[in-house]
C-alpha cells in the first residue's frame, strides 16, 4: 500500500477505508442507510447534540474513566510501566454504554419508535436495554442460543431492563446469527425501527459513528497521559471483538508515530487449530454484514464459525477499519489464546483486584508479553474495556470448579 | 447489449399475452442429484424463468424457508463451482429456459469476480440478482457483469422513493424484480391493489418488464399478481414443498421431484389462466 500523510481522515464518501467498508446492503435497507448517515452528520456537528452527549457522558455513564497505574502488575512484569484505562467502571460496565448513548440520542433525533440490537455476550444487549429504559423506549435484543445459554446472567439483567430478549435458531445460533436476525427484523420494520449496532462495524456510516462515539476513550487517555506523564505513552493495547473498543482506543492516537499500537484477536484453542475467532490473522478479506472486511470463511466463501472463550470476541469478522489499519501496517494485530487470556485474568484479579471481563483479559495477556520487552521508563496504556462479573461462571467452568 | 434469453422469454410472453411464472429453487436443495431432477424439469412445469438460489450461510435478506433450505444445500455439500456445474448440465438440455442466479455477494467475490463471470457466460447463466450490491457497489460486480452480456437485475423495493428509483433502474436490463412488502422472504403476501399501484408507477419509468415477488405462495396469489404485473416470482412455497418432501434422516423422499413439479404446474396454471 501508498503511505499515508494522515491514518484519521477515513472513511470517504461512499464508506470505505482504502478497498474495505463500504454499504453492501439490501435495497430495502438503503435508502434507510443514507438517511442515518444525514442524519449522523447533522448532529455531529450539532453542539445541542455534543452538548447532551457530553452531559449524559458525565452524569450517566460516569466519565471520564480513571487512567489507573496498575503498580503491582508493572513490578511483576518488569518492564513498562502498565495502566490501564478504565471503561469497567461504566455503567453496566463496559465500554458499549459510550456507543449506546450515542445511538439513543441518535434515534430519538430522528424520531424512531422502536430499537433493535444484536448481542454476543450480552454487553452491548445490556447497554442497549439500559439506554432504552432511560428514554423509555420498546428495545428487542436478538441473541444467539446458543450465547443465552452461556450468558444467563445478562439475558435476565436485560429482561429486568424491559427488553425483549429473542432467541436465535438459525445458522450458528452466536453473535453473527444475532446480527443476520437484527438485520432481517429491520429490513421488515424499516419506518419505526433504529438498528442500535454494537461494534464497529455494518454498513456506512455504522463503522464512522461507532467509532466517534468510542473515541472518547481515546481522547480522555491523551489528556490524562499527559497529566500522569507528561507525554503521550509508547504503546496502545485492546483487544478486538468487532474492534469498537480498540478504534475507541487507537483513533485519537493515528497520526503520532511514536505510538506503538496493538489490537489483540481472539486465538481460541489456537490459531493452527482452526478454532479461533482472529479474523486477520487466520481470515482473508470478504463482504458480511454490509462491509467488506477480513472474515473466517472456506474456500467457496461460506463463513465459518469463529471460537473464543469470550463470547464477546466470537464473531468470524472485524470492523472494516482495523482491516485497513491492518493493510496499511499502522496497528499491529496479535492474539491471545482461551488460555492465555485466563491466565491473564486470575494475574490481575490476583494483582491489582480488579476482575476483568474476559474480552480485555486477551489484551492483557498480550500485555504481559509486551512490557517485559520494554525499558522501565516506557509505558503502555491496556484499554479496561468491561469488568469480569458476567465471566465468572465461565471462568469457573474453565478452571473445574463447580459454583 | 446484445439480446439474451431474458429478453427473449419476456418478448414471448407478451406475443403470447401473458405473464410469466418465475420459480425460485435452492441449488443443491436437499441434495445435488434430486434437485436435478425437479431443477430440469421446471420448464416442462410451466416455469418460464428459473431463479438459481445459491446458498449462503448468513442470508441476511432471507425468511425461514429459504434460510433452512440453503443449510440444507450446504449440507449437501453445494459450492458455487457445483451450481454452475448444474447450470451447464441443464443447457445441454435445454438452450431457452433463462437462469439467473441469485444469492448473496461473498461466495462470487470470493471465487473472484472476472474468473466467475467467464465461468457464468460459459455455463450458459443469464443473468444475476446479488441482494447486497446496491448501485452504490456497481462498480464492484455489475459493471463487469453487464460487460460481459450478462443481465443485472434489481431488486426495487416500497422503501425505493421516487428520487432512488434513477440509481436503481439505471444499469438494470433484462426485468425489474418488485419486492411487494418491506421484509425477507417468504412474509405474508402483499396485498394486489398495492402492487398493481407500485408496478404502475415503475412502468412509468421504466419499459423493463416487471417481475413481482416475495409472500406469493398459491396460485391464487400467483394469479392475482399475474393480471398486475409481467411475471410472479415464487420461492418460498418452492422451498417448504422440498421441506415437506423430506424422511427423518432429511433425504428426500421418493415423491419430492413429483411434488416440487406439482407446485410448478398449479402456479403455472395460475399465471396462464389469469388474463383469460
Ligand atoms: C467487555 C467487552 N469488551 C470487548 C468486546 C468486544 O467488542 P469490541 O471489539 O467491539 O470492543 C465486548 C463485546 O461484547 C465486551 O463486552
Amino acid at each position: 500500500m501508498e503511505p499515508v500523510n494522515t491514518y484519521r481522515s477515513g472513511p470517504d464518501e461512499q464508506g470505505h477505508f482504502g478497498m474495505f467498508g463500504g454499504r453492501y446492503v439490501a435495497e430495502t435497507l438503503m435508502p434507510l442507510i443514507l438517511e442515518l448517515e444525514e442524519a449522523w452528520h447533522a448532529a455531529r456537528k450539532d453542539p445541542e447534540f455534543q452538548a447532551e452527549l457530553e452531559h449524559w457522558a458525565k452524569h450517566y455513564i460516569g466519565r471520564p474513566s480513571p487512567l489507573y497505574y496498575a503498580q503491582r502488575l508493572t513490578e511483576h512484569l518488569g518492564g513498562a510501566k502498565v495502566y490501564f484505562k478504565r471503561d469497567e467502571l461504566n455503567h453496566t460496565g463496559a465500554h458499549k454504554i459510550n456507543n449506546t448513548v450515542g445511538q439513543i440520542l441518535l434515534a430519538k433525533r430522528m424520531g424512531k419508535t422502536r430499537i433493535i440490537a444484536e448481542t454476543g455476550a450480552g454487553q452491548h444487549g445490556v447497554a442497549t436495554a439500559t439506554v432504552c429504559a432511560k428514554v423509555g423506549l420498546p428495545c428487542v435484543v436478538y441473541m444467539g442460543e446458543t450465547d443465552i445459554a452461556r450468558q444467563a446472567p445478562n439475558v435476565f439483567r436485560m429482561k429486568l431492563l424491559g427488553a425483549e430478549v429473542v432467541p436465535v435458531v438459525s445458522g450458528s445460533r452466536t453473535l453473527k446469527d444475532a446480527m443476520n436476525e437484527a438485520l432481517r427484523d429491520w429490513v421488515t420494520n424499516v419506518e419505526s425501527t433504529f438498528y442500535i449496532i454494537g461494534t464497529a462495524a455494518g454498513p456506512h456510516p455504522y463503522p464512522e459513528l461507532v467509532r466517534e462515539f468510542q473515541s472518547i476513550i481515546g481522547r480522555e487517555t491523551r489528556e490524562q497521559m499527559m497529566e500522569a506523564e507528561g507525554r503521550l505513552p509508547d504503546a496502545l493495547v485492546a483487544c478486538i471483538g468487532g474492534g469498537s473498543n480498540a478504534i475507541g482506543l487507537f483513533h485519537p492516537f493515528l497520526d503520532d508515530p511514536e505510538v506503538a499500537i496493538y489490537g489483540v484477536e481472539a486465538a481460541g484453542h489456537g490459531i493452527e487449530s482452526g478454532q479461533h475467532a482472529a479474523s486477520i490473522a487466520g481470515g482473508r478479506p470478504g463482504v458480511l454484514h454490509g462491509n467488506r472486511t477480513y472474515l473466517l470463511q472456506d474456500d467457496d466463501g461460506q463463513i465459518t464459525e469463529a471460537h473464543s472463550i469470550s463470547a464477546g470476541l466470537d464473531y468470524p469478522g472485524i470492523g472494516p477499519e482495523h482491516a485497513w489499519l491492518a493493510d496499511s501496517g499502522r496497528v499491529t494485530y496479535v492474539s491471545a489464546t482461551d488460555k492465555e487470556a485466563l491466565e491473564a485474568f486470575q494475574l490481575c484479579t490476583r494483582m491489582e483486584g480488579i476482575i476483568p471481563a474476559l474480552e480485555p483479559a486477551h489484551a492483557l495477556a498480550y500485555v504481559t508479553k509486551l512490557a517485559p520487552t520494554m525499558a522501565a521508563d516506557k509505558t503502555i496504556v491496556m484499554n479496561m474495556c468491561g469488568r469480569g462479573d458476567k465471566d465468572v461462571f465461565t471462568v469457573a467452568e474453565a478452571l473445574g470448579v463447580t459454583l | 447489449m446484445s439480446e439474451t434469453r431474458i429478453d427473449r422469454r419476456f418478448a414471448k410472453l407478451k406475443q403470447e399475452g401473458r405473464a410469466g411464472l418465475v420459480a425460485y429453487v435452492m441449488a443443491g436443495d436437499p441434495d445435488i442429484e434430486t434437485f436435478y431432477d425437479y431443477f430440469r424439469g421446471l420448464p416442462g412445469a410451466g416455469v418460464d424463468v428459473i431463479e438459481l438460489g445459491m446458498c449462503f450461510t448468513d442470508p441476511m435478506a432471507d425468511g425461514p424457508n429459504v434460510q433452512v433450505a440453503g443449510q440444507r444445500a450446504l449440507k449437501a455439500g453445494m459450492t458455487l463451482r457445483k451450481t454452475l456445474e448444474l447450470v451447464r448440465r441443464f443447457r445441454k438440455e435445454d438452450d431457452d429456459t433463462p437462469i439467473v442466479l441469485m444469492g448473496y455477494y461473498n461466495p462470487i467475490y470470493s471465487y473472484g469476480n472476472e474468473a466467475f463471470l467467464a465461468d457464468a457466460r460459459e455455463a450458459g447463466l443469464d443473468g444475476l440478482i446479488i441482494v447486497d450490491l446496491p448501485p452504490e457497489e456497481d462498480s464492484e460486480l455489475c459493471e463487469p457483469t453487464i460487460k460481459a452480456g450478462l443481465n443485472w437485475i434489481r431488486l426495487a423495493t416500497p422503501t425505493t422513493d421516487a428520487k432512488r428509483m434513477p440509481a436503481v433502474l439505471a444499469n438494470t436490463s433484462g426485468f425489474i424484480y418488485y419486492v411487494s412488502i418491506t421484509g425477507i422472504t417468504g412474509s405474508a403476501a402483499a396485498d394486489p391493489d398495492a402492487v398493481g399501484k407500485a408496478v404502475a408507477r415503475l412502468r412509468e419509468k421504466t419499459d423493463l418488464p416487471v417481475a413481482v415477488g416475495f409472500g406469493i405462495r398459491t396460485p391464487e396469489q400467483a394469479a392475482a399478481i399475474a393480471r398486475v404485473a409481467d411475471a410472479a416470482v415464487v420461492g418460498s412455497a418452492f422451498c417448504q414443498t422440498v421441506a415437506d418432501s423430506l424422511d427423518d434422516q432429511g433425504k428426500a423422499k421418493p415423491d419430492c421431484v413429483t411434488n416440487v413439479l406439482a407446485l410448478a404446474r398449479a402456479l403455472g396454471d395460475g399465471v396462464r389462466g389469469a388474463r383469460a
